[in-house]
């Protein structure tokens, strides 16, 4: 249950990050999601990133809608505030609270009902708003908390737990994020924590919205043959575009000996951030450019068309601007201002009182 | 024989929307105003960008009664589209001015009318070049032609025009003076001008401003410090954020860099400005909101998380005909009871009605405090005939030694001072708990959520750990009963009866009530209600009188609903005048409901037009 918290017992050999933080200092309460589900392996793996990038955990919000994607929030980093607000909703609200605090990591979690279809106008326009935000989608095609319903993004054809084929084209997250201008679109699969956790680590570093699509199955209601959210389906059709590997920028190798590190022999391609951190690319598929908007779209199509799920850090743009840079607000948060440097005083007033006369 | 009723008239100018007439009418205005005369104006506008009737009606009032009155004693008339119309809206004895370039038709014409023609369109032909420039000089002339009928200062208009355009834009000055002299002589060579409904310098505008109440309440939240305003287009809130935007472009702007000290931010639908305020509130910035009924419609899910996370925000509701489209660009107080109860459950909101843009500005400035002291949001209500009309209010005052009142907020060091931090505890027996700002220490660190939840901000689905928390929401809320502004209230000795009214009606009630007692000596004490929930003298005043009239401008009843639900005052102590057709309230329909329902019509408030 959600209020029952984890004990807060620590083994001494428990490894540190460099607050000297462990593991079990970026967990939450008690996961009350149905054993197995793919949500509680997101959890762990946001759980992981965020203790490899040592965000001091008060630093952090969580935002989140409703659902069963949205409670996950509860369940990591207890000592960072969490807000679970309305259905559909969440992006409005990390909006208003980046605009508030721009320094704070946002970490929005929602699910496909609350994303795709009550939440859509949400995503997008937070898409386009391109706030400092890790919006994660725990995409598992189908509604839980109201018993098996198809979710917007339910593939055609793909069955319900009684048969029924869905016949309603998907929206798919990712495609939609290409389209609209997102500046960091990627997914993943819950059942592939290796690959997650780097893309969760470069999204949360990614100065915009970073949209990250997790295919998360739901073990209740649609796990079953038939189904294209399963993950049966998902591990046979799963196919990984691209590696990406979030580099810090102390552990920043610099591209001459990037060859003779640990990458191997493979091709790589590192694409610089603004904040001096890199995201590594190592390309499994030839020619991949996760920085060329239009060719990943025309990948991704196509590798669907050929019935697969194409994985990874798919596109980032190096260029982006965040909701702060278009607004050109200050670099102190706004709420933490002065309220000296707010109010022009009564002098001001005297003087404006002029314009209406 | 007509005898002069010097600074006591009502005119209207009747255009179509798009030619420019809004600089004309403004400067009309702007010009008495100057004269040191009490003045409002009204713009009676269409939803819709260019081609349809639009009219401006402006009334003088030496003594300050400058509610909108129905009766017009001289009529522009430059839309023949709408001249039967304004024709027939005459008082007997009147003057029509219109555009004599065409023929008057015979049968438009009234016995009681004087019809003033002056050749605008032929004069402006004559004098300027290019179509645009022609029509927008014919109605800088017909400025000129009143002016010379009414009396008004040359002088004051030739310095409006050059603080307007500036030596930078000489010719416009200059071709806008050529235009006014055009009407101007026309009508000093044609008719014996002023005419007896004429204007005399005042001094009664010194300590003045002329504004309107969205700039006002704009004004009031960059002085109360607002940081995040969101929003989403509507009529008629729409200027509300685009003045704050521009005082913000003034300042807040930092030194050196250029950059803003606000956020604003321009959302895809009212829902999402309503959660972009309740994060930023959350979050510890002033936010806000400002949109119209419509808009308060699609809020209301959010508005409901707010009031049961505790979220401080400021939600300002320029009110506008509804329900549903309504009339975008008519003035009412429709929303009265969907912002005291907005959202599904249990809720109830503060909420504050000023009266004129005066109290715009005063009451943004409450709303943030009132929002943060009791965690909660704050609606402003104020309407299209505040919001968007230029009004003449006293000069705007502020104490330097003003500090927001952020409530009960626990920094690091607060902190530190006790064991546990639980959100939603009422620690001070007050109904108000702490809360904290995000990211300010790990210690302060909860769950924010609008499902259930115990004091100790817990998920919870337990019968009594919900109503704990939901009871204690009540008591505090009930509690900014003291809080809010008290009703403005003025008795009359040995009155038995009381007008109760809100917003925007004050002016038309306050003259009906002097024009009552002077003409038929009736007493009248009056209650103008400035928030809810009431303060305890509402009850009171209603208590102490016989039968009390609610005057309110919506057809429900909605201000004497809620005095009935939210005071123990009897029903049969209330009785309404309501008026709700979109047009801001006259002292007419005033005297004639109040007399009606006391029993003392001579004529019905049915009986009375527009």
């Amino acid at each position: 249950m959600t209020y029952i918290a984890k004990p807060r017992v620590f083994h001494p050999s428990l490894e540190k990050n460099e607050l000297g933080l462990t593991r079990r200092d970026y967990e939450g309460v008690m996961s009350t999601l149905c054993a197995g589900c793919g949500h509680d392996s997101v959890t762990a793996a946001l759980i992981e990133a965020a203790w490899e990038l040592a965000i001091p955990t008060h630093r952090a919000a969580k935002m989140s809608g409703i659902g069963c994607s949205s409670k996950t929030t509860a369940y990591f980093m207890s000592e960072s505030h969490g807000f679970n607000s309305v259905h559909g909703r969440m992006p409005s609200v990390a909006s208003g609270a980046n605009a508030a605090n721009r320094d704070l990591v946002y970490i929005g979690v929602s699910g496909d009902g609350d994303s795709l279809s009550i939440g859509l106008g949400q995503l997008c326009h937070a898409v386009r708003r391109n706030l400092n935000l890790l919006y994660i989608i725990e995409n598992n095609g189908v509604y839980g908390l109201t018993k098996g319903q198809f979710s917007a993004s339910a593939d055609m054809g793909s069955k319900s737990k009684r048969g029924v084929p869905n016949e309603q084209p998907p929206i798919d997250p990712a495609l939609l994020g290409l389209s609209i201008g997102a500046t960091f679109v990627a997914r993943g699969f819950s059942g592939d924590k290796d690959q997650l956790v780097p893309i969760i680590k470069a999204g949360i570093r990614h100065p915009g919205l970073a949209l990250v699509d997790v295919i998360s199955p739901c073990v209740t209601f649609n796990d079953h043959v038939g189904s294209t959210k399963s993950y049966a389906y998902t591990r046979e059709h799963f196919r990984e575009a691209v590696e990406a590997a979030f580099v810090a920028p102390k552990d920043f190798v610099p591209p001459a000996d990037e060859i003779t590190a640990d990458i191997g022999s493979a091709e790589v391609r590192d694409v610089r951030m603004h904040d001096g951190s890199v995201i590594r690319f190592r390309q499994v598929e030839g020619d991949y450019d996760a920085t060329d908007r239009d060719a990943v779209y025309g990948y991704l199509r196509e590798r669907q068309n050929a019935g697969e799920v194409p994985t990874g850090l798919l596109y980032v743009d190096p260029e982006s601007r965040d909701l702060h840079d278009v607004l050109g607000t200050v670099d102190r948060p706004l709420w933490d201002l002065p309220f000296e440097e707010l109010c022009p005083g009564s002098e001001a007033l005297d003087a404006l009182m002029e314009n209406y006369r | 024989m007509k005898t002069d009723r010097v600074n006591d008239f009502a005119l209207k100018i009747g255009t179509v929307n798009g030619t420019g007439s809004a600089s004309a009418n403004g400067l009309i205005m702007q010009s008495i105003f100057r004269m040191g005369v009490p003045v409002s104006g009204k713009n009676v506008f269409p939803s819709n960008i260019q081609g349809l009737p639009t009219w401006y009606e402006i009334r003088v009032n030496g003594s300050g009664h400058v509610a909108r009155t129905p009766d017009f004693d001289l009529i522009v008339a430059m839309n023949p589209e709408t001249y039967a119309r304004d024709i027939e809206e005459l008082v007997p004895g009147g003057w029509l001015l219109y555009d004599s370039s065409w023929p008057m038709a015979d049968t438009l014409r009234r016995e009681e009318v004087t019809f003033l023609g002056v050749p605008l369109a032929e004069m402006c032909v004559k004098t300027f070049d290019g179509g645009r420039t022609r029509i927008l000089m014919k109605n800088i002339a017909y400025t000129g032609a009143l002016a010379a009928l009414l009396d008004i200062d040359m002088d004051v208009i030739r310095g409006l025009l050059e603080e307007t355009f500036g030596e930078k834009k000489r010719h416009l000055l200059d071709a806008n003076f050529e235009a006014i002299r055009l009407g101007y002589d026309y009508a000093t060579d044609n008719f014996e001008c002023p005419l007896p409904i004429r204007l005399e310098g005042m001094d009664a505008t010194r300590d003045s401003i002329l504004i309107d109440g969205n700039t006002a309440a704009a004004l009031g939240c960059v002085y109360a410090g607002a940081t995040v305003a969101a929003w989403y287009p509507i009529t008629p809130s729409t200027s509300l954020v685009d003045a704050f935007t521009a005082y913000c472009r003034r300042l807040r702007v930092e030194d050196g860099t250029g950059r803003s000290r606000a956020a604003i931010l321009q959302a895809e639908d009212e829902l999402a400005a309503a959660g972009i305020a309740i994060g930023a509130g959350w979050a510890g910035a002033r936010a806000f909101t400002a949109t119209s009924g419509a808009g308060i419609s699609l809020m209301t899910e959010f508005i409901g998380l707010a009031y049961y996370a505790e979220v401080p925000c400021v939600f300002f509701d320029i009110e506008r005909v509804g329900p549903s489209t309504g009339m975008p660009t008519r003035t009412q107080q429709g929303d009265i009871l969907l912002c005291a109860y907005a959202s599904h459950g249990d809720t109830k909101h503060i909420c504050l009605y000023p009266k004129d843009p005066a109290e715009c500005f005063e009451f943004s400035v409450h709303a943030f405090d009132l929002a943060e002291r009791f965690q909660t949001p704050v609606f402003v209500l104020s309407d299209l005939d505040i919001g968007m009309n230029d009004w003449v209010v006293p000069r705007f005052e502020w104490d330097d030694g003003y500090r927001p009142d952020r409530g009960k907020v626990l920094d690091a060091e607060g902190l530190a001072e006790i064991e546990t931090f639980y959100r939603y505890l009422d620690v001070d027996g007050d109904g108000i708990p702490y809360r904290t700002i995000p990211g300010e220490d790990p210690k302060g660190a909860y769950f924010t959520r609008g499902s259930g939840h115990t004091k100790y901000g817990k998920y919870t689905e337990d019968p009594d750990e919900y109503q704990e928390v939901i009871d204690r929401i009540a008591v505090k809320i009930d509690n900014a009963a003291e809080a809010v502004p008290a009703p403005e209230i003025r008795s009359r000795p040995d009155a038995r009866y009381g007008l109760i009214t809100l917003g925007a009606c004050d002016g038309a009630v306050r003259e009906a009530i002097e024009r009552m007692e002077a003409e038929d000596g009736l007493r009248l004490d009056y209650m103008r209600i400035r928030a809810f929930p009431f303060a305890p003298e509402v009850a009171r005043f209603i208590e102490a009188h016989d039968l009390n009239i609610v005057i309110e401008q919506n057809r429900d009843a909605q201000l004497k609903s809620l005095l009935t639900l939210e005071t123990a005052a009897s029903k049969e102590r209330l009785a309404s005048v309501l008026r709700y057709g979109g047009l801001p309230l006259s002292a007419r329909h005033v005297i004639a409901g109040v007399k009606d329902r006391l029993g003392l019509a001579a004529e019905t408030a049915e009986g009375v037009g527009a």
